[in-house]
């Protein structure tokens, strides 16, 4: 194959990785804002408590130890023990149950009907104060997260070697594609395609789409609207610690995980705020689309970084064609 | 008042149960504005109970405290011999009362199916991870309660859009989806707010043949709260008159028929 195609090639199945990732934190906003008409600007936020939680167990941190340190004069910082690594993620996930759980009780629980603005206040008010409190239980460096964080720590051995973070060439054709990539693509796709089956066939995906659609209507059938929006938080903060891992592994797990939330934001405004499928195929497009303009037109003639603009330009062009998005249900004013 | 327990012949020779659910001097209040005034009442098992009056004169709210979405301020509730505490409207359902609403409340993205699905939810039992998980217990009760789902929607003649999203459906359609949504949950009683509003002549026979069939085969206790007295006259065993959030009337269709604070009510003699 000629050089500049192998290249392009190489950029554009980056770039679907890096949609991926996208296309994960914009799933959880979906998620909440489907069910409840939360606007979650904390999503990015609850990735990168997800991931600093899921290290801080590995490496068996003392969460607070700053504070801990502080108020006692101690010093400690580590347990000295390692966690297994499915362990750890099986520990984070109750723990991102139970952020779940308190959000909904201390704040959204006092907020039911107030005016949609108020309530995305109420989220970027979570989202500084998550970001603190992680601070605070976990330190502000950054931190490798290695899915093998200590010797007999890891994940199954077949999962391992895929985690090496090595590239390797497909098919003879001097294509090169990261493996921690295809890994995430893959978990992606299990994790979307799980949700929507949840959502579905089962008694509690179905309560969820009937709170979505209908608080009232709901109500009268019996489902406790307190319950879901728990419910759907936790499935939010799943998808986080996922997005968390992800992004985790590729580029270390630091407070600039959380400002991926911002680019979710495009993303969303392509694919609509009320579609799975809309967040996935959204992230997709802002994936290739920033990497390839990046590639063919930024680097070569407009001196490079627009990678950092381009997602919401291409929002932009959205709005003011189809403002609902790709997949999102059509605004009709009847009068 | 009536006996709780005892046996009650109406006018027309209809036998209807005991006691369901009893209303004692209740009183709501929004602001300053009493919705409701001491308002007493009771419903019998097996009987179809209508609340009429003229515009705004507190039917619909009175449907609302029953269903748990309106707390009085004053008053019980008392159903099936026990004082109701307070609860929450989804805890109200889950003790079998369900009820239809008058601008229609369906959830519109769904099919027809799934909506009456969403009425069998307060029985079904399993819990979270048995149902990820989609097996044995959780398969078992999904095909029971989806053989109930479709037995109802058999009997009130919706097998043609069955697969068809909500949002798509004709009001009249969507009435009947309602209450086939709201019979799916086999209540012990009934709350049908309006159910002939805004429907042509044909409709409203339609559906009065369903709800006096639904209250004939499955034997369910209804209350309904109706613009239309012909159709009230009709179909009730009993009638409760409100006007001005007070209650003027009480008792069969023809004792209401002829009390003359109803029709007083009604033909718009001027209040003092």
């Amino acid at each position: 194959m000629p050089e500049q195609l192998v290249y392009t090639f190489e950029v554009f199945l980056n770039g679907l990785m890096a949609g991926v990732l996208y296309a994960l934190v914009a799933l959880g906003f979906v998620l909440i804002y489907k069910a409840s008409g939360i606007f979650n600007y904390a999503q990015g936020v609850m990735a990168l408590f997800a991931a600093m939680t899921l290290v801080g167990i590995q490496n068996g941190q003392v969460p607070f130890a700053h504070l801990i340190n502080a108020i006692f004069g101690t010093e400690i910082h580590h347990f000295g023990w390692h966690v297994h690594s499915i362990i750890a993620i099986a520990l984070t996930v109750v723990v991102m149950i139970a952020l779940a759980w308190a959000v909904q009780r201390f704040v959204f629980r006092h907020l039911v009907g107030q005016e949609p603005i108020l309530l995305f206040m109420a989220t970027i008010g979570l989202a500084y104060f998550m970001e603190g409190v992680a601070d605070l239980m976990w330190g502000s460096d950054i931190k490798t997260l290695n899915v093998c964080a200590a010797e007999g720590t890891c994940l199954p051995q077949g999962m391992n070697v895929w985690f090496e973070g090595s590239t390797y060439e497909a098919w003879g054709t001097g294509v090169f594609v990261d493996n921690l990539d295809i890994v995430a693509s893959i978990v992606a796709a299990v994790l979307v395609i799980g949700l929507v089956m949840f959502a579905q066939y089962t008694k509690q995906g179905r309560a969820m789409r009937a709170v979505a659609d209908d608080h009232q209507a709901a109500l009268s059938v019996g489902v406790s609207l307190n319950f879901i929006w728990v419910l759907v938080w936790s499935l939010a903060g799943f998808v986080a610690l996922v997005a968390g891992i992800m992004w985790g592994a590729k580029s270390g797990v630091q407070f600039s995980l959380s400002l991926i939330a911002l680019k979710a934001l495009p993303v969303l405004m392509l694919g609509g705020f009320t579609s799975i499928p809309g967040a996935i195929i959204g992230g997709l497009i802002i994936g290739v689309g920033e990497k390839l303009f990046e590639f063919l037109i930024g680097a070569p003639y407009l001196g490079g970084a627009t990678e950092n603009w381009f997602a919401y330009m291409l929002a932009l062009l959205f709005l003011v064609f189809r403002p609902q998005g790709l997949f999102g249900e059509k605004i009709i004013e009847r009068v | 008042m009536f006996d709780q327990v005892e046996n009650y012949v109406t006018a027309d020779g209809r036998t209807i149960g005991p006691v369901v659910m009893e209303m004692k001097n209740i009183t709501l209040r929004f602001g300053g504005v009493e919705a409701i005034k001491d308002i007493s009442f009771d419903i019998r098992e097996g009987e179809i109970r209508a609340i009429i009056g003229p515009n705004g004169a507190g039917k619909s709210s009175m449907l609302n405290v029953i269903s748990g979405f309106y707390v009085p301020q004053e008053g019980e509730v008392w159903y099936k011999g026990a004082r109701r505490a307070l609860m929450k409207p989804f805890q109200v359902a889950q003790q079998g009362i369900a009820r239809t609403f008058q601008n229609i409340a369906l959830f519109e993205g769904m099919s027809v199916l799934d909506n009456v699905m969403t009425g069998r939810l307060t029985h079904m039992k399993t819990g979270l991870f048995a149902q990820s998980l989609w097996k044995g217990k959780a398969e078992k009760e999904e095909i029971e309660n989806r053989e109930v789902a479709e037995k109802i929607i058999d009997f009130l003649e919706i097998q043609a859009i069955r697969k068809t999203p909500v949002a798509r459906l004709p009001y009249g359609l969507k009435k009947r989806v309602e209450l086939a949504r709201a019979l799916a949950a086999e209540p012990s009683l009934l709350l049908l707010d309006e159910p002939m509003a805004g429907m042509n002549v044909e409709e409203k026979e339609d559906m009065s043949r369903f709800i006096l069939d639904v209250n004939d085969e499955f034997g369910t206790t209804i209350a309904l709260i109706e613009h239309d007295m012909g159709v009230v006259m009709d179909l009730s065993d009993r009638v409760v008159v409100m006007d001005y959030g007070r209650r003027i009337g009480d008792g069969t269709p023809d004792e209401v028929r002829n009390n003359q604070e109803v029709i007083d009510a009604y033909l718009g003699v001027a209040h003092d």
